[in-house]
């Protein structure tokens, strides 16, 4: 099949960048989007030109790396990753905007690489329990209920992709945030630092400048990890708590 | 920092200020709702009687008045300061937008909510200050009284919807008050930390649901007037 590319371009990160026409040519509609991306780069490069810049990884699906957003959704029309995008979810001719993830905490490094180790940093403020290390204990010594175990693991699918921020209007990370915070919260292990975590990832990443929710649920209609935006409920819950119990203690 | 400082400039605690506010003023929507419904209890007399309760409340009644100003405006500059930091965190836009989950309540949340403000400035002028220049008819409306000599409330809605583009500006407020709180009911009880997968489709569904009553309740009173139906 063949496709029309809209390809934002941007030499590096004080450059500004522009959508340039690029055309895929001869591209087996099984194969993967990055896939796709490949053989445009080994055109381009036969061309003597740049390759398309872009990020990715384990290409199963589970890491995260990938991202771009396609046709205005980040990770297209796939379920999962753009890693799991398979070209037969295209028309041949069709055209296809391929842009990076747009957030100002985000910051475009070159074409459709951008830099999310604002997430990293989030993380690093609270994200984490502090225990010791060594082997591992046995299961069983720390009972978890069922209900409480699959609603931690429900938040702790999340694989920091920051598809949430790129779909969201307002580019807020509150449902990654609250992926995080909620996952620890319930656990028992999570316990010891849940004020302290809670005060410090919002902290972290209000002062990274991701904007503020708005209810509008965009969100958890891209993720692919599947985390519902009933972790932003728990995560603002989390946060009036810890900010109580800062303040009377 | 002093954490109550803290609270008041982090995203989280901002987004709970303008949640309390809106729950107060949601409270409000509904107790006033209730109050002017009374207009369809059959005799002037019942409407009346509130009005003349409320005003007798006295200094009470401007501390009320005064509280309820203080959410609005806490709600607006809380708003404004979060929409600012949005806007400012997407600073380039995408050249596709693809919106999947955003209902149009949502989308015009900004909007409607300027629309109602200047619709509340717009109401109180007409029916708390009476001032006879904005309701079209030319009539001072302090001037009505009852047998019992209380100010008469019921001939005062009665006369001021009777001016139909009085009651069509009101019906299209209420519209837009709806369409507020079609999306804020359930903003409401997400950022209170309520929401939950058990209980989600409650606020998802009941929330509309609310609004839709809250709208036909009041929209019920200029056109009971209007059409003879209450006279």
């Amino acid at each position: 099949m063949n496709l029309n590319l809209k390809v934002w371009r941007q030499k590096d990160a004080k450059s500004d960048g522009r959508l340039v026409d690029i055309e895929a040519r001869n591209i087996p509609e099984d194969c993967s989007f990055l896939e796709m991306l490949d053989i445009v780069n080994e055109d381009l490069l036969g061309k003597g030109e740049e390759p398309i810049a872009f990020d990715h990884d384990c290409r199963e699906g589970i890491c995260g790396t990938c991202s771009l957003t396609i046709d205005g959704v980040p990770h297209g029309p796939s379920e999962t990753t753009t890693c799991q995008l398979y070209m037969r979810k295209f028309k041949d001719g069709d055209t296809i905007y391929v842009e990076p993830f747009r957030a100002r905490p985000f910051p475009i490094l070159r074409d459709l690489v951008v830099d999310r180790s604002a997430f990293d940093r989030i993380q690093q403020a609270g994200g984490f329990i502090t225990a010791r290390t060594g082997s591992a204990v046995d299961g069983n010594t720390l009972p978890i209920g069922k209900p409480i175990a699959d609603a931690a693991m429900e938040a702790a699918a999340c694989i920091g992709c920051g598809a949430c921020v790129a779909a969201c209007p307002n580019a807020s990370a509150m449902l990654f945030v609250g992926a995080k915070v909620s996952h620890l919260a319930l656990l028992p292990q999570g316990q010891a630092e849940r004020t302290s975590r809670a005060l410090k990832m919002v902290r972290t990443m209000d002062e990274e400048g991701f904007g503020n929710c708005s209810n509008y649920l965009e969100c958890e209609a891209v993720c692919p990890a599947e985390i519902p935006a009933s972790v932003i409920s728990r995560l603002n819950r989390e946060y009036a708590k810890a900010s109580v119990k800062d303040t009377v203690s | 920092m002093n954490p109550i400082l803290r609270f008041c400039s982090s995203s989280i605690g901002r987004k709970w200020i303008v949640a309390l506010t809106g729950l107060v003023l949601f409270g409000f929507v509904i107790g006033h709702l209730i109050g002017n419904l009374q207009i369809f209890l059959g005799s002037p007399e019942p409407i009346n009687r509130y009005g003349a309760f409320l005003q007798g409340l006295g200094e009470l009644l401007w501390a009320i008045r005064f509280f309820l100003l203080a959410m609005l405006v806490l709600h607006i500059v809380f708003t404004v300061k979060l929409r600012a930091e949005s806007r400012a965190a997407r600073p380039v836009n995408y050249a596709v937008t693809n919106r999947r989950a955003t209902s149009p309540a949502a989308r015009w949340m900004l909007l409607s909510g300027i629309m109602v403000f200047c619709f509340i400035v717009f109401h109180l002028l007409h029916f708390t200050a009476q001032v006879p220049a904005v309701n079209g008819l030319g009539q001072n409306f302090e001037t009505l009284h009852d047998a019992q000599g209380r100010h008469d409330v019921y001939r005062m809605m009665v006369l001021g919807f009777s001016n139909p583009a009085a009651s069509a500006f009101y019906v299209v407020a209420v519209a837009l008050l709806a369409l507020h709180l079609n999306h804020g009911i359930m903003s409401m009880f997400q950022t209170l930390g309520l929401n939950s997968g058990k209980v989600r489709p409650l606020w998802e569904k009941g929330g509309p649901a609310v609004a839709w009553l809250i709208f036909l309740g009041y929209a019920s009173i200029p056109v009971a007037i209007l059409t003879g139906i209450v006279k």
